[in-house]
């Protein structure tokens, strides 16, 4: 559906606080929006958005029309254990878009 | 030859005005902008009738937004993000967006620090307010004034 893009650092030590950070090409239209003859432009936007740390939620995010276009976030997580990142997005018809990073944890 | 000036003119006049009108009522936006009350609305029905306590949040935004379309936003609240204390939910309103609501995040004691950071839009000067939801139930809050000169949502 669209472009993702994931900044998250590969390897941590356990405890670590690490920063990551999800973009998604998405134009978020608004629905308020018109176009050149008037019409009103349907809205279209990315409503939800959530970071799996090996399968369990560790943030999430709810989307408005008010999100600028290619929504962009930085948020934290606690480095625990070695294994995988999954940032998913939702659009409001259900289309879901997703990317994985590995990470490994050293004690 | 005699000039058929002034017919024309009537007609470019009619069109003119006509034309106007149409200009002006395409830039009108579809729906009315958010209140004030909108946003306390807004607050109330994802809070409740909970006190908001001033304080413990801090909201990093220009305090001159040159393009409304895309804002950088940074909130962080005081928390040791631990599983006893931990913030639940951090909420941001606008008084003048048409929806107040702008954007909710969820954290937990995984999160391991309560700093988030995203891009908005903003129709104009406004002052943001954001709640964040601690995990005892209490709610902070804290409020931001940014002046834009490009709105989001006017234009087209």
């Amino acid at each position: 559906m669209a472009a993702i893009r994931i900044s998250a650092m590969k390897t941590a030590k356990a405890g670590e606080i690490i920063e990551l950070k999800a973009l998604i090409r998405h134009k978020m239209e608004t629905g308020f929006r018109r176009g050149s003859r008037g019409e009103a432009i349907p809205r279209d936007i990315i409503t939800h958005f959530v970071c799996l740390y090996n399968g369990e939620a560790v943030f999430e995010a709810d989307f408005f029309p008010s999100v600028a276009a290619n929504p962009f976030l930085i948020f934290y997580t606690r480095a625990t254990e070695s294994g995988t990142l999954e940032f998913r997005w939702t659009d409001q018809h259900g289309t879901v878009s997703s990317q994985t990073a590995n990470i490994s944890v050293e004690s | 030859m005699k000039p058929e000036q002034p017919s024309t003119d009537i007609d470019r006049r009619a069109f003119l005005v006509g034309g106007m009108g149409l200009a002006v009522a395409s830039f009108l936006p579809l729906s009315t902008k958010a209140a004030p009350a909108d946003m306390q609305a807004a607050v109330k029905e994802l809070f409740g009738d909970r006190p908001l306590q001033e304080g413990g949040v801090t909201i990093t935004i220009p305090p001159i937004a040159e393009n409304g379309y895309s804002v950088p936003l940074t909130i962080d609240v005081d928390s040791p993000m631990t599983p006893e204390d931990y913030v639940k939910k951090i909420a941001v309103f606008s008084p003048r967006n048409p929806i107040p609501n702008l954007v909710q995040f969820t954290l937990g004691p995984r999160t391991g620090l309560a700093r988030v950071s995203t891009r908005i839009r903003l129709a104009g000067t406004q002052k943001i307010l954001v709640v964040a939801e601690m995990s005892d139930g209490t709610l902070k809050s804290a409020a931001a004034e940014t002046m834009v000169t490009v709105a989001a949502c006017i234009i087209g």
